[in-house]
């Protein structure tokens, strides 16, 4: 039993630590949190107003405007943007000595992995909240069921997410490749979501790629879990059950895959 | 320097695993990288070196560029597997017992490791709690480390604000807050300037003085060797000597003087069926390694007048050692 909890203590405390560390960094680097929090909202702001004479949603859902329907593809930019800044800095911990130290402690590679990607994970989240107070602004009423709700989505997100930049990072040498892969692969992948447009408005082949894109169903759980307290119906064509199951099972997956190539990296 | 030969043999405490006085013994090492898609064909970096740095020892692995140090560095400080051989660390076998080896070892990288965005105090809990020390444990370490380097005063300010000197003195503040028995460092020096370094070094000495911390330094710095206990010189990932830097010179025998001259090989061919001299040509200069050199150089200009363009004559250094056992120059770029 005391050994347990030791073995427990020798995990939880990197993974603490780790994790404090990434929060510590990011709020010591403030342009970093205008950036993740300005574009998109930004984008939000002007796409959103300038879209919003010309959108129109296919069927019976007008009573949502523009503005509206793109408030939670913006808090899942923010969350992108945020745990891409936490995971890019994987590769500078590499280049310099950091990671190196870390490599060298007596303590689990899992604990490496999760420490990072939870402390990518929370800043994301807290990011990801400044954005709620808004959500009354435009017309979306939530109550503390729907809020706790949201929370967790937005947390489940964020975790895929930065295990997903984590993934990436990891193997990457230099942050200009990092930056490349942001452009070709993880802004598109946002874009074909719904945070933008609906699935059931794409061309054929685009729906294929919109459901077959796991961010979609995260996209999906955030917009359905805002209009939990009211009456309103969304855009979707999934439910928030299959929304929820695919959008944990990627946060899981990339955090296993994440741990199988930490434990594989033979450091040298 | 004599303590230290009898600081190896005091009485093993023997119902313990893990034992201090056993020092290390590196045998066989053998490694080569693989094969990549730029390279076809493996590089070998290490090639069956052997050797034992005894508990209490400053011992230095010397090597120019590409010796396979750094590489050895790699697998002592637990992040490289050899491709064949065996270390024993405190009669603990590396490769079998990581993670235990790792409470023991305190590792300064040649790059810095410490968070410049975090400040000293911060960097020196993040590390305790990577080793499992927490609460007022930790607190009394880091406090100790702090007065121990000697930057108590700069215990709350950012590492960025830091000069290089001080960042030096926070990472080897990070690597000792465990208590290691085996400190390990790479490239120490870099960055530092001379006298920085020598206080480095002397820092080094103190610390193994008064907690017998066993110490295992790379460098390409000929003047760091030299004031290490022991030392190891890798050339092309062999070992090419081995012993004390006094030793090792001495071995040359006497001294060296170095000809220049307008066709060095020709004069070096009579030189040497002349006097049967121990000498050979680098970098277009006659070396010759000779007893009582300052009787031998009137004889020489006397034989050979005109041939020769100056003569100087010196105590070998270790940079004579690395010639004598290679043949070729110490290529060390930067020192």
């Amino acid at each position: 039993m005391e050994n347990m909890t030791t073995h427990l203590s020798s995990f939880s405390l990197p993974t603490v630590t780790l994790c404090r560390r990434e929060l510590i960094r990011f709020y010591r680097q403030r342009s970093r949190i205008i950036g993740v929090i300005g574009s998109p909202l930004i984008f939000w702001f002007l796409i959103g107003s300038g879209l919003g004479g010309s959108f129109r949603f296919p069927g019976a859902q007008s009573q949502m405007n523009y503005l509206e329907y793109f408030f939670p593809g913006t808090i899942v930019l923010i969350i992108l943007f945020t745990s891409i800044f936490s995971t890019i800095s994987i590769i500078e911990d590499r280049k310099e000595g950091f990671l190196q130290s870390v490599l060298v402690a007596p303590i689990s590679r899992s604990s490496i992995t999760l420490g990072k990607i939870l402390g990518g994970s929370v800043l994301a989240l807290l990011q990801a909240v400044i954005m709620l107070p808004l959500a009354p602004v435009i017309g979306i009423s939530l109550n503390l069921f729907s809020i706790a709700f949201v929370l967790v989505v937005l947390f489940i997100i964020s975790f895929g997410l930065t295990g997903l930049g984590f993934l990436i990072a990891w193997n990457m040498e230099s942050t200009q490749g990092f930056h490349a892969i942001m452009n070709l692969f993880l802004i598109p992948l946002w874009l074909l979501s719904g945070a933008l447009f609906p699935v059931s408005d794409a061309a054929g082949w685009l729906t294929t790629v919109m459901m077959l894109n796991p961010l979609s169903y995260g996209v999906t759980a955030l917009r359905q879990g805002l209009y939990l307290h009211s009456e309103v119906t969304t855009p979707d064509n999934v439910s928030l059950l299959t929304a929820l199951i695919v959008t944990a099972t990627f946060a899981l997956l990339t955090f296993l895959i994440s741990t199988v190539v930490v434990n594989k990296t033979k450091v040298g | 320097m004599l303590h230290l030969e009898t600081a190896g043999r005091i009485t093993p405490n023997s119902h313990h695993t893990v034992r201090m006085d056993s020092g290390i013994s590196i045998e066989g090492l053998t490694h080569s990288y693989p094969t990549t898609r730029q390279r076809t064909t493996a590089r070998i970096a290490l090639s069956n070196v052997s050797f034992q740095i005894q508990s209490g020892e400053i011992f230095c692995l010397l090597g120019p560029n590409g010796s396979g140090k750094s590489t050895l560095f790699r697998i002592l400080s637990t992040l490289l597997t050899p491709s064949e051989g065996s270390v024993r660390i405190f009669d603990l076998d590396l490769f079998q017992e990581r993670q235990l080896i790792r409470h023991h070892i305190g590792v300064v990288f040649q790059h810095p490791s410490v968070d410049k965005k975090l400040t000293v105090r911060e960097n020196l809990f993040h590390q305790g709690h990577l080793y499992n020390l927490r609460g007022s444990v930790l607190k009394r370490r880091i406090d100790e480390m702090l007065m121990k380097v000697g930057i108590q005063d700069r215990a709350y300010d950012l590492v960025e604000t830091l000069s290089g000197g001080m960042r030096r003195r926070v990472e080897l503040a990070k690597a000792l807050l465990h208590k290691p028995r085996l400190l390990i460092l790479d490239e120490p020096s870099t960055g530092l300037d001379p006298g920085a370094r020598r206080e480095f070094i002397e820092y080094l000495h103190s610390l193994r003085d008064t907690d017998r911390v066993t110490v295992l330094l790379t460098t390409h710095i000929l003047d760091e060797a030299e004031k290490c206990d022991r030392l190891a010189i890798l050339d092309q990932g062999s070992l090419v000597a081995l012993g004390t830097p006094h030793d090792l010179k001495h071995e040359i025998g006497g001294d060296i003087i170095s000809v220049s001259s307008q066709e060095p090989s020709k004069l070096a061919e009579v030189i040497r069926t002349r006097f049967r001299s121990n000498l050979r040509v680098v970098d277009g200069m006659i070396r010759i390694e000779q007893t009582k050199g300052h009787e031998f150089i009137p004889q020489l200009i006397r034989e050979f007048p005109g041939q020769i363009e100056s003569v100087t004559l010196s105590k070998p250094t270790l940079e004579d050692v690395f010639i004598h056992r290679t043949g070729h120059k110490f290529q060390s770029g930067k020192s």
